[in-house]
């Protein structure tokens, strides 16, 4: 991994997740000759796609001719580990996902699946795309919001807190305070 | 003859829908002071510990809840027992190494003060509401199983449907007599604009003694739930 230290280019990786969702759709996007002509001019270098239970294939590319190399694989126990590597990260809504990206205080691109049944995760990442946490995408927009981001304006996630809930709980019970 | 005869029936039949009548409004009684008491702070409670049922969803679901768990006392919420979808291996996964970590900390086993179980789900996610009638009947036998087994004093959950079947039979032995529990349900910060159908059964139902929200515009939405800032 890591940058070799003889002048070669820095590299920058995106980090695409989909978690253990079928989003074959963002699959599909980032594989895409839009999408990855946008990540090179910003000067992304790699792209790894965790593609979970989809179908679609992305094809692999050595990055030799000044392409954006293209890795894939399904899942991993280790996907903290890409997510600490990448520069940008564009993930499915899962607010598991979301929240660790977020930590790491790493860039992020939230990407809605629009086929699922109960789809409030909308909710979520256009809550935190307000706050301006993230950026909110859809498949078929996301070379535009590649195009238009400025990652420099994102502001970083405050880390929640779960000592409130757990204080009112032990009031609720009757346990002394500490 | 006939009308000594006749009378009589009247009689038995009057006496018997009283009686009915009776019944049903001493158990509807016990069902509205059950929920009357839900969401009332318990009035005297020894500081000992509370046998706790942890109900976990799945990814984002379990990750909220461990990040509950562990700024809650250990050894006020003991002992603990965990249960997971049977669809679902990576959360107990996760709350077992939890639980290690702790054991780890404190030097004991972990396997004295946490038990692990699966149950069968109501609904899985995506599945029509239809349908998910007949699941969570099969859900609510497998749930009475454990539950009978279980008794806790406390149960934590934050959906989705796999809490429902726990949570109702857990009021049911409220209005029973059978055990008094305190439930806490905390909503998923997913959650932005309306509770989830799990959220929104306990809150309507008045099963649950306390609800929290992560953002304050499902507070004003809902006003008998809590809002204390995010947990993740």
């Amino acid at each position: 991994m890591g940058d070799t230290e003889n002048g070669e280019k820095a590299r920058k990786t995106v980090f695409v997740t989909v978690g253990t969702t079928l989003f074959d759709a963002l699959v599909r996007a980032v594989d895409s000759l839009e999408v990855k002509q946008e990540l090179l001019k910003r000067g992304y270098t790699n792209l790894v796609i965790q593609m979970g239970r989809g179908s679609y294939t992305p094809t692999k590319s050595g990055g030799e001719d000044g392409s954006l190399a293209v890795d894939f694989f399904t899942f991993s126990s280790s996907i903290a580990d890409y997510l600490r590597s990448a520069s940008l990260v564009i993930s499915h809504a899962g607010s598991g996902s979301i929240f660790e990206t977020l930590r790491l205080g790493k860039p992020l691109i939230v990407v809605v699946n629009e086929d699922l049944m109960d789809n409030h995760q909308i909710e979520l990442a256009e809550e935190l795309a307000e706050r301006k946490h993230l950026y909110c995408a859809r498949p078929q927009t996301l070379h535009q919001t590649i195009e238009s981001m400025d990652l420099e304006s994102l502001l970083p996630y405050p880390p929640g807190d779960a000592m409130p809930v757990a204080k009112l709980i032990n009031q609720f019970l009757g346990f002394p305070d500490d | 003859m006939e009308k000594g005869n006749g009378c009589c029936s009247i009689m038995a039949s009057s006496a018997t829908i009283t009686f009915f009548l009776v019944g049903i409004t001493l158990v509807m009684c016990r069902v509205l002071y059950a929920m009357y008491r839900s969401s009332k702070p318990l009035r005297k409670r020894a500081p000992q510990p509370v046998s706790t049922l942890i109900v976990l969803g799945s990814g984002g679901h379990t990750a909220e809840m461990l990040n509950l768990l562990s700024v809650l006392q250990k050894d006020r919420f003991s002992p603990r027992t965990y249960i997971a979808a049977a669809t679902d291996n990576m959360s107990l996964q996760k709350a077992r190494l939890f639980e290690n970590s702790l054991a780890d900390e404190n030097g004991v086993g972990a396997v004295k003060t946490a038990q692990f179980m699966q149950i069968y789900r109501s609904r899985e996610v995506g599945q029509s509401y239809a349908t998910s009638v007949w699941t969570t009947l099969l859900a609510i036998v497998h749930a009475l199983q454990l539950m009978i087994k279980i008794r806790p004093q406390v149960i934590l959950c934050n959906g989705p449907g796999t809490c429902i079947p726990l949570c109702a039979i857990a009021f049911l032995f409220k209005v029973l007599g059978i055990r008094w529990s305190s439930i806490f349900y905390v909503e998923s910060i997913a959650r932005v604009k309306r509770l989830s159908l799990s959220g929104l059964l306990l809150y309507k139902l008045r099963i649950a003694d306390e609800l929290f929200v992560q953002w304050p515009q499902l507070q004003r939405k809902y006003p008998r739930a809590h809002y204390v800032g995010c947990l993740m």
